[in-house]
């Protein structure tokens, strides 16, 4: 992986403006075979998704050594343990408490009682040797010499790393593209997560301009919870702002658990919102506590690019990143930002891909703005000179928004900075289409579907960029595939650490493992890989998902619809405190004067200068009569009652004792 | 020659002791508030009636009429000097018919005395024994004039005789200077500025500005073409002292680009603004933006802009109001840096986007500085223009208890609250990261600025700064020793002149430039005070302040102006001066960039896989990525018949690739293996 870096020549000293980002020809990136032509086993292994309906053909498929039904909502499912070798029957989660009394009979001793012996413990702050105790799905203890009870799974970890497991914050896996879903699923997506060592993925929820986001949430969860495989959350995208948006994100924070929405500053004429009202959605979304999400990419410049591109001639894929050149994300960054700091709002930028953007994001970080970056997987191992591709479905696979930096410097960058804690949170960017998806657009390139794979490959190529080149440590390592993540979207400690009481997600790390990546391997129902042939150092041995071995050497044992939706309250610390006080203390006052008694030239009386704007960027929301509730005027205090206080805390969130000792707080459920 | 060497000496003593002391603070208000006790702030005013009254021409005893106004080639014509003190009369007759402005200064006081000296002072001036500072070097030498001219520059020139000699010794002779933002005439909510084109170019005159460019602004939806004859018209009636104009784009359309080109080719105009503020007023979109950045750059224009962030400004507006804030203060907390700081930085990227350089306007707060400076490391064609306003003051002023003083700050972008920003800018446009300086010079009475007493959004914004810009910018940064006289040169006139294609003609001393010449006077202070300005608006922001440096003579084509403390304007002498397009200094590199960056689509074969089949594509209309297009009303491809950016932006004649339309600064290179020869792209 590091070799071909080298054949490039370093023009990151020039200017960015002289720099010719593709002066050297794509370099030969594929050390076994090409992508697409020569994986031919790459649909073999696949779970494709009517296969689920065939229950009576499931004998079929070779590598199940054991499987059973169960039952989901009357309905007879069936679900896959794929190339796994356990032999009793799994419990049922907790979630579904119908069949939880059936199951306590069958309750295998491998899912419910676990002991993770002779591993080295690493949580973000700290690595220690101890063993790890694990019952119901949730750390019972951490210590040496644990007492336990007999008839436990003992994992030896031989000295590897025993790390919570990752929590991967940006997946698309039910965002459909001009009505077909992408091939990976719910299932087909968790299942790979799993496989990376993800336990826990928040996916996007993308309703289309005019749906309701309560509905578009609700068709998301069910999807979820029938097909998921692992923990899961749900970010909602914000398509389209107006008054009517408002009383929905109020519900969705306050009585469906979901603190994170995401605006766009691109997709001109679909989901692009103007200033003002990004403006006021921060404004919102700040007085109910929730994280903002900003897809940041300046959509009027993209469009005046893509259409003089088409004008050109230029209809493949290399058209996607011409037109979507580093600039316009870092200037749509640096616009958050400002609007940001205006409101006093915590942004989070998705899929930080170019050099540009992350340095505005560290620079902005250095002046005490409340941001967050995200780079993801595709950002982090591979770059845009695949654009170029001769092959029209290779150069298809990458496309994705904002688009990958064509500069071969850029992931060794967004290491670094990741490293050093300017970027924060590691996503996948997750949103597999097939090629014949992206062949969409094979004569226009803003017709081809977005997004690349990566949710399996994460945590891997983190390890293998950041931590055995030595830019960051295994602490950091754990801060940015889960901990980190896991604080900003307030599920921490619930996940994100292990520690007595949180959750029982957790992965044994191989730090030596070496794997090449391909598509014939993958979990991903993908026929490609956009990492194809790349290798990988450091990989899962075990994956513990809700306290059951679900990944063990090499075999993936995954149940569908196991995964469980996992509420998130709004005001997470790490983005509200300082917010907290910075409110108590920028309040603008006006000076005290006395009244002005001089002259007052007489205006002519031309009437107050009403146009209909020609800008683009008029709301139609700014002209509205003033709401009842003016936000601007509210006091936006945190302490004391609060508007959820009769609401009962919410069972899936678990508070766990400090390592003090626990407090003697009652009222905590 | 042995009395001109001696004065090195003195003139490095006069200046090395003039320094000290001047690191200590200054007290900024030396003899009580600004608007109480100025008593006579009134009283010396050239107000419009006092001149209808023929003994008050004092102040102007030597009132000429130009002969060339209309004249842009100036060196020619004028052999006629020996006539003129018969003529001059008789041309005066035509001017009272201007004087319907209110103005004049023609009345025959013993016309026959003024006319001859004016004559003899315009036509042949020696100035002897000061050292020429010019942008890049400075020596001892003489100044030969005539005609308007500089013709003869050197030690011991033969000269005819009758000259009038200027003495200029121990003093620094520099090319006038060049102040590119005023709005003379600019009307903001239907109130004219106080100081229009008469009284601004004096007192640029008098503060050693020999040239301004007026901002045309013209009403939104109206024509370029309309706006630019009416300040024109004013300008040649009123403006003592040379001038050139640019335009405003106040709202753009597609018809709007062959006014452009009109007034680009024929109209002698190669700069227009453009506002990202002024929501529902003046703002453009990104992709009018972008539109019109297009434009300029194809006709060869530079684009200005002001830069801030229209759409967050009036969002905190509205939040500053609820709060109850309808003071001045409002005004700065409304318009925070940040907000200008995005607006740069986004004003930066389109302009790259479209191969356009760029002039920022107004350049106010320390963070836009720092983006202007970064962009040009990176290579940027940009410039950016710190004001008289913003070096010599800051925005501490707007909690003032007093509402008139409060008010009299207040524009847009506003000074910053930031105290150290006047030092800051000064050290930028000391190192060369800032490029020129402006006044932004628009003034407004204090009854003007009242009628927005209860609402802080109805202050007609502008503050004064055209006569005492270049000696805040002495004062600041030569006497503080942070830029040396060759510098001041350059951020006062040079620059401006050759960003603006005014380069040799102006901000040069040499042989054939014109005679725009100030004697600048570099040891002794002047206190600015509204009492001495030669403003009519009652208010000056920097009352009090004591600024090293001041025009002790200033000569304006060839004509002295100012002269022992005496001001001799002449309304409507100024000429108005065209600007050609494509100016060297900013476009050779874009010339450069356009040529070199071409975009080449990657040849392969056509993809012959399974295409998904598209089920909904016309059902879901509102999710079709098509959509993402241009949905701009003014952008249809189909529509124009003249489409901006399939346009080939050619600079240099035919290329070898000129069947294969371009794009800026992406280049797409062949790979290693050769073009495979499938014929099928595109």
């Amino acid at each position: 992986m590091s070799d071909y870096r080298r054949q490039w020549n370093r023009e990151d000293e020039l200017p960015v403006y002289l720099a010719k980002p593709i002066s050297t020809g794509p370099n030969q990136r594929h050390k076994s075979h090409g992508m697409f032509s020569s994986v031919e086993g790459a649909y073999d292994s696949k779970t494709i998704d009517f296969d689920q309906y065939s229950v009576g053909r499931k004998g079929n498929r070779s590598s199940r050594s054991s499987s059973r039904e169960r039952i989901v909502d009357g309905d007879f499912e069936a679900y896959e343990i794929s190339g796994g070798t356990i032999s009793s029957p799994e419990p049922h989660p907790f979630t579904e408490c119908e069949a939880e009394t059936v199951q306590k009979a069958l309750l295998s001793v491998v899912s419910e009682r676990l002991l993770i012996k002779g591993g080295r413990v690493v949580n973000d702050d700290q690595s220690l040797y101890a063993d790890v105790y694990v019952e119901d799905g949730i750390i019972k203890q951490v210590g040496e010499n644990l007492i336990v009870p007999g008839g436990v799974k003992v994992i030896e970890a031989n000295g590897c790393m025993v790390i919570p497991g990752g929590i991967d914050v940006n997946t698309c896996l039910h965002k459909p593209y001009l009505g077909t879903p992408p091939v990976d699923d719910f299932y087909q997506g968790t299942k790979a997560a799993l496989a990376g060592g993800t336990t826990m993925i928040i996916d996007h929820v993308t309703p289309q301009p005019g749906d309701s986001l309560l509905e578009a949430f609700e068709k998301w969860q069910e999807a979820a919870d029938k097909k998921s495989c692992c923990d899961y959350s749900l970010h909602v995208d914000i398509p389209h702002w107006h008054e009517g948006v408002k009383e929905e994100l109020e519900q969705l924070v306050q009585e469906k658990g979901i603190n994170s929405f995401q605006v766009f500053m691109a997709y001109k004429g679909l989901f692009q919102m103007p200033d003002s009202q990004l403006y006021e959605a921060f404004s919102f979304l700040k007085e109910l506590g929730a994280v903002v999400l900003v897809h940041a990419e300046n959509g009027d410049l993209i469009a005046q690019e893509q259409s003089k591109i088409l004008g050109m001639g230029i209809t493949g894929p290399e058209g996607h990143p011409l037109s979507r050149p580093e600039e316009l994300e870092a200037e749509a960054v640096f616009r958050t930002v400002t609007l940001g700091n205006r409101v006093n709002c915590p942004v989070y930028i998705t899929k930080v891909m170019s050099k540009s953007a992350a340095d505005t994001v560290a620079n902005a970080r250095k002046k005490g703005s409340v941001v967050f970056g995200e780079p993801i997987t595709a950002s982090l191992a591979t770059d845009g000179s695949h654009y170029w591709s001769k092959n029209w479905a290779k150069a298809a696979a990458y496309v994705t928004s904002p688009p990958l930096s064509p500069d071969p410097t850029t992931p060794d960058h967004l290491h670094s900075l990741l490293a050093c804690g300017d970027l924060q949170v590691v996503g996948s960017g997750h949103c597999a289409y097939s090629t014949s998806q992206k062949a969409i657009g094979k004569d226009n390139f803003t017709l081809i579907p977005e997004g690349t794979n990566g949710v399996e490959e994460r945590m891997g190529f983190v390890w293998d960029k950041a931590v055995a080149m030595g830019k960051m440590d295994e602490n950091q390592f754990v801060a940015v595939t889960s901990t980190n993540a896991a604080k900003i979207f307030n599920l921490y400690p619930r996940k994100g650490r292990i520690a007595v009481g949180s959750d029982a997600d957790i992965v044994i790390w191989d730090s030596d493992k070496i794997k090449t990546i391909t598509a014939k391997a993958q979990q991903s129902a993908l026929e490609y890989n956009i990492f194809e042939g790349m290798e990988c150092r450091g990989g899962p041995a075990y994956v513990v998902s809700q306290g059951r071995i679900v990944f063990e050497e090499g075999k993936l044992q995954v149940q569908q619809g196991t995964g469980r939706f996992i509420s998130r309250k709004p005001f997470p610390d790490i983005a509200y405190q300082r917010i907290k006080y910075r409110n108590k203390v920028m309040s603008k006052q006006g000076v005290s004067r006395g009244m002005y008694d001089g002259p007052v030239y007489d205006v002519p009386v031309t009437p107050k200068y009403i146009t209909p704007a020609p800008s683009a960027k008029t709301s139609p929301t700014t002209h509205q009569p003033p709401p009842i509730r003016n936000l601007h005027q509210s006091n936006f205090s945190l302490s004391g009652a609060q508007i959820d206080d009769n609401i009962p805390r919410r069972s899936g969130h678990r508070i766990v004792a400090p390592p003090g000792g626990r407090s003697n707080i009652t009222s905590l459920g | 020659m042995a009395e001109r060497r001696l004065l090195p000496q003195d003139d490095d003593q006069g200046s090395l002791l003039s320094r000290l002391g001047t690191d200590s603070p200054k007290p900024r208000v030396k003899f009580g508030g600004m608007f109480c006790n100025i008593e006579g702030a009134f009283e010396n005013k050239t107000l419009n009636f006092e001149s209808y009254s023929p003994t008050s021409a004092r102040r102007n005893p030597r009132g000429r009429v130009d002969d060339q106004r209309d004249n842009f080639s100036d060196t020619s014509s004028m052999s006629d000097f020996s006539s003129v003190s018969q003529t001059a009369p008789c041309r005066m007759q035509p001017t009272p018919s201007c004087s319907s402005q209110g103005q004049t200064l023609v009345y025959p006081t013993g016309p026959g005395r003024a006319a001859q000296n004016g004559r003899r002072e315009s036509d042949k001036l020696i100035i002897k024994g000061g050292k020429i500072v010019n942008d890049d070097q400075s020596f001892y030498a003489d100044i030969y004039i005539e005609d308007g001219t500089i013709k003869q520059i050197g030690e011991n020139l033969i000269v005819p005789t009758g000259v009038k000699t200027v003495d200029a010794y121990g003093h620094i002779v520099i090319p006038g200077g060049i102040d590119v933002n005023t709005c003379l005439q600019a009307p903001h909510l239907g109130m004219t500025p106080a100081d229009d084109f008469y009284h601004g170019t004096r007192a640029a005159l008098a503060g050693g500005t020999t040239m301004i460019i007026d901002h045309v602004v013209p009403e939104p939806g109206s024509s370029l073409l309309a706006a630019y004859d009416q300040w024109r018209d004013t300008a040649d009636k009123r403006s003592c002292c040379d001038y050139s104009l640019h335009i405003d784009i106040t709202r753009w359309h597609d018809g709007l680009f062959e006014e452009l080109e009109s007034l680009v080719k024929d109209k002698g105009v190669n700069s227009f603004l453009i506002y990202m503020a002024y929501k529902d007023q003046y703002q453009s979109s990104d992709t009018q933006i972008y539109e019109m950045f297009s434009a300029m750059r194809e006709l060869g224009a530079i684009a200005q802009v002001h830069a801030e962030n229209g759409d967050i400004i009036e969002e905190e507006q509205k939040k500053l109001l609820d709060l109850g804030i309808t003071g001045p203060e409002g005004h700065v907390l409304s318009h925070p840096e940040e907000v200008e700081t995005e607006a740069v930085y986004r004003a930066i990227t389109i302009a790259k986007q479209a191969n356009c350089p760029l002039y920022i306007t107004k350049v106010m707060s320390k963070p836009a500085a720092d983006v202007i400076a970064k962009a040009r490391k990176k290579g940027m064609v940009i410039y950016g223009e710190p004001i008289a306003a913003g070096l010599g003051t800051d925005g501490s002023h707007y909690w003032s208890k007093n509402w008139a003083k409060a008010a009299a700050f207040v524009m847009s972008p506003p000074l910053s609250p930031d105290t150290s920003t006047p030092d800051y800018l000064s050290s930028l446009l000391s190192c060369g990261d800032l490029q020129v300086t402006a006044s932004a010079h628009c003034t407004f009475t204090t009854a003007q600025k009242a009628v927005g007493k209860d609402n802080f959004t109805f202050i007609p914004e502008g503050t004064n700064g055209i006569e005492e810009r270049m000696s805040i910018v002495w004062d600041k940064a030569v006497a503080t020793g942070k830029m040396d006289e060759n510098d001041f040169v350059a951020v006062t006139s040079t620059n401006a002149a050759k960003i603006f294609n005014l380069y040799p003609r102006k901000g040069r001393i040499a042989v054939g430039s014109d005679a725009d010449i100030v004697i600048w006077n570099t040891k002794e202070t002047k206190i600015f005070s509204a009492k001495s300005h030669n403003l009519t608006v009652e208010v000056n922001i920097f009352e009090g302040m004591e600024c090293r440096g001041f025009p002790v003579v200033v000569i304006s084509q060839g004509r002295i102006i100012l002269e022992d403390g005496n001001l001799n304007v002449t309304e409507g002498s100024g000429r108005f001066i065209p600007r050609k397009a494509y100016p060297d200094f900013v476009y050779k590199r874009i010339k450069a960039r356009g040529r070199m960056a071409d975009a080449r689509g990657v040849p392969r074969g056509n993809y012959d896989g399974p295409v998904h089949d598209v089920i909904s594509m016309t059902k879901s209309v509102p999710a079709t990525p098509t959509t993402r297009g241009p949905s701009c009303p003014g952008k249809t491809p189909v529509g124009p018949a003249r489409n901006l950016h399939q346009s080939g932006f050619t600079l240099s004649g035919t290329q070898m690739d000129d069947h294969i339309p371009r794009r800026t600064a992406q280049r797409i290179v062949a790979p290693p293996g050769g073009h495979s020869n499938i014929a099928s792209l595109s």
